[in-house]
């Protein structure tokens, strides 16, 4: 089977940019990428673009024609909404769409503007990925149903906030050098308890910032990147998405991601790997047990063993198996439908020697892992150098 | 109190707690969910029944919310519970108790009152 290549990258700077329309992020991250793949823009045949919160913060739906126009493209455009993994679901459509031939050239991305409607009605807005009847009503907010699960977890497994702070600080570390990065400041175990919680047993410095941002990447065949001599060694070669029921309730694990454990399992027997041979990952740390939940259902650890990674050193760049490298969610900022795509865009110029700490990770296979709501949704994509 | 079209059988369920007899929607293989409901979001069954909630439920998981919603503003801070009544969970907002006397195992009861910001109608537990 013929593997979709990365043959460019685009970002914004993740961060507070509220006067900036979404239209003008997506242009600056998708013209980046354009401009990075050295593909004519004339050979562009279809715009996958992933945004969750358009009408609450921008009034504004039909965001996919909007998007391409922004970019100079007159090409079919379509929106992927699956909350936070918006544009991971937006990628994996866009790999089916070129293994299949329909297309030799896609562009893919993602933006959301946030910051421009305060931290209410973004908390709001974030909110309406849970249940609406049966959570919200009843007070869920984002970090709120991310501390339920993390009590959960700390009562079948252990763990406590020290070891989520731990978390915190080594995506922050990681951040220090990732220019495009929201949150470039070191913080200490103790600043992390320290913080002002926001949903106990979650405080600020648990949980992602509100950012604005877009993300992008060109996608072409094996066929046109060979024929075009492109200059593209990536590849993503596999793809899966496993769901979950909405409400967090009606999950049959309160402290586990089954949707994150169905989605690698397809993401790695289409590309022919287990999870033994991945060398680095982004994985989706909106909060500090996310990336716990995320590491275990993906097969790094065991089911209550993840928990202690970051504290032990060994999720850190210079560890034996490197997490978000980038800062994640937590660090590099979280434009929400943007992120996804983000992921990629750093495990793509990680493997290509070009992303700070490339030369601290060794290895040749990358995991991006992209999470909705409580993980009714989920992406997993694996990048290997192929060229 | 905010004006608008009812939502059909979840006001229809928090109509039933408020008169005290609270139901939930029970499959053939023994599954509980919320109403409306065609299928076990369980297990797929589509022989589903109204059965009456058990009294009492058990406290799985809560978390004390302080960075509230716009909906929830005056309620801050408030605790929002998973509880499991029976082969049902349901969430909701837990009062009646100090936040930090809040456990994990704690025996709730079922109602339905009004949120401190805008009135809505929302379902609270309580201790028993």
């Amino acid at each position: 089977m013929s593997h979709p290549r990365v043959a460019g990258v685009g970002l914004t700077h993740f961060g507070e940019h509220p006067e900036r329309t979404g239209r003008d992020l997506f242009a600056d991250a998708g013209l980046a990428a354009l401009d990075d793949s050295g593909v004519d823009p004339d050979d562009v045949e279809s715009l996958f673009y992933g945004n969750f919160m358009g009408e609450l913060a921008e009034h504004q739906g039909h965001q996919g024609p909007l998007m391409a126009e922004a970019v100079g493209l007159d090409v079919p455009a379509t929106r992927f909404e699956a909350a936070c993994a918006s544009s991971g679901a937006a990628i994996r459509e866009a790999v089916k769409t070129v293994r299949n031939g329909e297309a030799d050239v896609v562009l893919v991305g993602g933006a959301e503007r946030m910051t421009n409607i305060g931290t209410p009605a973004a908390t709001d807005a974030l909110s309406i990925a849970a249940d609406d009847l049966y959570e919200i009503r009843s007070g869920m907010t984002f970090p709120g149903a991310y501390a339920l699960m993390a009590r959960s977890y700390f009562r079948e497994y252990g763990g406590s906030r020290e070891d989520l702070a731990a978390i915190a600080v080594k995506n922050h570390e990681h951040a220090l050098e990732n220019e495009y990065a929201q949150l470039r400041t070191e913080i200490t175990v103790e600043d992390v308890l320290d913080a002002p919680t926001i949903a106990a047993p979650l405080g600020l410095y648990d949980s992602c910032p509100i950012t604005d941002g877009a993300s992008a990447l060109v996608l072409t065949s094996e066929d046109y990147a060979e024929n075009h001599g492109l200059d593209a060694s990536v590849g993503i070669t596999g793809t899966g998405q496993g769901g979950d029921n909405l409400a967090l309730h009606d999950r049959e694990y309160l402290a586990r991601s089954p949707a994150t454990a169905e989605a690698a399992e397809e993401a790695y027997d289409d590309a022919g790997i287990g999870p033994d041979d991945v060398d680095v990952l982004e994985v989706h740390d909106c909060f500090t047990i996310a990336e716990v939940l995320a590491l275990e259902a993906l097969g790094m650890y065991e089911y209550g063993e993840a928990i202690a990674a970051a504290r032990n050193g060994e999720t850190y760049c210079t560890g034996k198996l490197p997490v978000n490298v980038s800062g994640g969610l937590k660090a590099k900022g979280h434009p929400v439908g943007a992120t996804g795509v983000a992921q990629v865009v750093a495990l793509t110029e990680l493997l290509e020697g070009r992303f700070p700490h490339a030369d601290e990770v060794d290895g040749e296979t990358a995991v991006a892992h992209n999470a909705g709501g409580t993980v009714a949704s989920a992406t997993v994509h694996v990048l290997e150098v192929v060229a | 109190m905010t004006e608008t079209a009812r939502d059909g059988e979840f006001d229809e369920l928090l109509d039933a707690i408020e008169e005290d007899r609270g139901y939930y929607v029970r499959c053939a293989n023994g599954h509980g969910s919320l109403p409306p409901r065609r299928v076990c979001p369980h297990c797929g069954s589509r022989e589903l029944a109204d059965e009456p909630l058990p009294d009492a439920g058990t406290v799985e998981t809560f978390s004390l919310i302080t960075v509230a919603t716009p909906q929830f503003t005056e309620d801050a801070p408030y605790v929002t519970a998973i509880a499991s009544f029976g082969d049902v969970r349901i969430t909701g907002l837990l009062r009646g108790t100090d936040h930090g006397d809040v456990e994990v195992g704690m025996t709730v009861g079922i109602a339905v009152e009004e949120t401190e910001t805008t009135g809505d109608r929302a379902i609270v537990f309580r201790p028993r």
